[in-house]
């Protein structure tokens, strides 16, 4: 066997046997953190829509921007607390960024999602007005989210 | 027993040649006399060299971002740092020194007393600020509330606590020729200023050599380690983004895939985010131009 074969060989043994782990590992994640996965996800592929107007990438449309908009207000008026179960900080779980720093300080966690809401709201005023609109309420939403991501998500 | 002797002064000459070499360097009046000060565009200067980011509180956000208290700590391979207090406070900060201070500090990295700084403060980015926004920052500066917390002394070990050793570290690394050279367009040569000497983009973004000195050329901006243990500090040079995604980047800090930006980045992005439009263009112009030779 020469060394390439022996290490496809290695490769395919160790894929065999961490495959199924990682998979595993993905499957196992507490149905709170998958939730609250799933709701970031949502307010990214929202903002999508938004974002590829404020770039140019796709012509501006006042109902499609006004549509996401929305989401993203009703995305932030969900009740969040179950999403949030103590013990799913990286200290204790694998598969999350969310730092133990997060439930320690419940209260300036709500104010930063409540930040999102009111980014959100101002956005839903804005998109269906104009392009210009759209674009100026970009920065206010991203800074709302970042703010939580700055304090309580660990970084990649 | 003479040739011991012989040998001490021969060392001690030795030391003290090295020592008189690498001495702190400062500026005179000449520097900066006749120079009107501008504090509006001062705090423009300010903001896009992030000088709150550090010298803030920790965690401070909005108006108390101008406190600049100090507190902070820098982690470094050589130990860890800390900001001190800048404010206008005459005591706790610098609220009596003078514009000259101020160029002697940022372009030399030297003290009043004439001591060395330590490069955690960027000099070796403010170094390409012309005297005219040292003294429009200077003016701009006086303006910020005073806070008389004490400064927070540095947990470095030796031989890094011995500040006289921080000449040769300047002989070797401090520079005052840009990176990005040659013939440039105006937004390009606004690009570089903005990231090259405000910004001091490089001092997370490019690779550092042993001894603490940048990299250059190709790997410039390429990436680098966090000192701070956590995460990365992305590669500039081989991030396939478009112009759009970039400006977005630094104004509203969403990513293209609509994540947003995170870490120290996210404070950047905070100051970016209060430049006019086309300096966030010309940021991106830069980055689109990267690698260097
Ligand atoms: C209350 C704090 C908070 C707010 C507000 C917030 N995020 Fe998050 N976000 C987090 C945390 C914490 C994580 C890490 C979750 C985990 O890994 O368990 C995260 C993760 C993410 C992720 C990665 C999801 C994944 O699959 O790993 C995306 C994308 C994201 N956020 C986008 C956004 C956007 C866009 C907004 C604003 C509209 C936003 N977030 C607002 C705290 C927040
Ligand atoms: C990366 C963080 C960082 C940034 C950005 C930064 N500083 Fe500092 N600064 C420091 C640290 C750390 C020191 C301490 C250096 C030392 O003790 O040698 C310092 C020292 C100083 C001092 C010396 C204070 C004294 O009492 O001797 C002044 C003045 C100063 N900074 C001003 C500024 C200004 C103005 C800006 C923006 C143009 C700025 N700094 C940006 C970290 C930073
Ligand atoms: C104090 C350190 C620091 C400084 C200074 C800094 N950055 Fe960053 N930068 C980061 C970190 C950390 C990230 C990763 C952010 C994240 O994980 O969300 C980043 C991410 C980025 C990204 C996104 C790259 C990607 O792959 O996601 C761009 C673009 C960028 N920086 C450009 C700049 C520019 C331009 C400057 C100067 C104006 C600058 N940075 C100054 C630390 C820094």
């Amino acid at each position: 066997m020469n060394a390439t074969r022996m290490l496809t060989a290695a490769a395919t043994v160790a894929t065999i046997i961490m495959g199924p782990a990682i998979a595993h590992a993905q499957e196992d994640l507490p149905p709170s953190v998958a939730a609250r996965k799933a709701q970031m996800s949502l307010y990214a592929f929202n903002l999508g829509q938004l974002g590829a107007m404020a770039k140019g990438e796709v012509d501006y449309d006042a109902d499609a921007a006004t549509a996401a908009a929305s989401n993203l207000v009703k995305l932030s008026s969900l009740a969040a607390g179950p999403m949030w179960v103590p013990g799913t900080d990286t200290e204790s779980i694998d598969g999350t960024r969310a730092l133990p720093a997060l439930w320690e300080n419940m209260a300036d966690v709500v104010e930063k999602a409540t930040a999102v809401n009111e980014a959100a709201v101002a956005m839903e005023a804005a998109a269906g007005e104009s392009l210009e609109g759209l674009q100026g309420a970009m920065a206010g939403l991203g800074q709302a989210c970042g703010s939580c991501h700055k304090a309580y998500r660990e970084p990649n | 027993m003479r040739w011991i002797t012989t040998l001490v002064v021969l060392i001690a000459l030795v030391i003290g040649l090295g020592l008189w070499i690498t001495r702190p360097k400062a500026d005179g009046e000449a520097m900066v006399s006749g120079l009107t000060p501008d504090a509006a565009h001062g705090g423009v200067v300010f903001t896009a060299s992030g000088c709150a980011s550090c010298h803030m509180a920790e965690g401070a956000t909005g108006a108390d971002k101008l406190i600049l208290a100090g507190g902070q700590a820098f982690p470094s391979q050589f130990g860890t740092f800390h900001a001190p207090n800048i404010s206008s406070d005459p005591e706790a900060g610098i609220g009596d020194w003078s514009a000259l201070d101020m160029w002697n500090a940022l372009h030399n990295g030297t003290s009043p007393d004439g001591s060395h700084y330590y490069p955690v403060l960027p000099y070796a980015s403010y170094i390409h600020l012309e005297p005219q926004d040292v003294v429009d920052l200077h003016a701009y500066m006086t303006t910020l509330p005073a806070d008389d917390t004490p400064s927070k002394p540095h947990d470095v070990s030796f031989p890094f606590n011995i500040r006289a050793s921080l000449g040769g570290w300047k002989m070797l690394f401090l520079r005052e020729d840009w990176q990005m050279d040659g013939d440039l367009t105006p937004e390009l040569e606004r690009g570089r200023e903005l990231v090259e000497a405000m910004g001091h983009c490089a001092e997370c973004h490019t690779p550092r050599n042993a001894l603490g000195g940048l990299k250059s050329g190709s790997d410039w901006l390429s990436g680098a380690p966090n000192p701070a243990g956590r995460g990365t500090f992305p590669n500039l040079v081989e991030l396939n983004w478009s112009d759009a995604d970039l400006v977005e980047y630094f104004t509203s800090g969403f990513t293209p895939e609509f994540d947003s930006a995170g870490g120290h980045m996210a404070l950047v992005v905070e100051n970016l985010a209060q430049l006019p439009e086309e300096d966030r263009a010309a940021v991106a112009a830069y980055i689109q131009a990267l690698p260097l030779e």
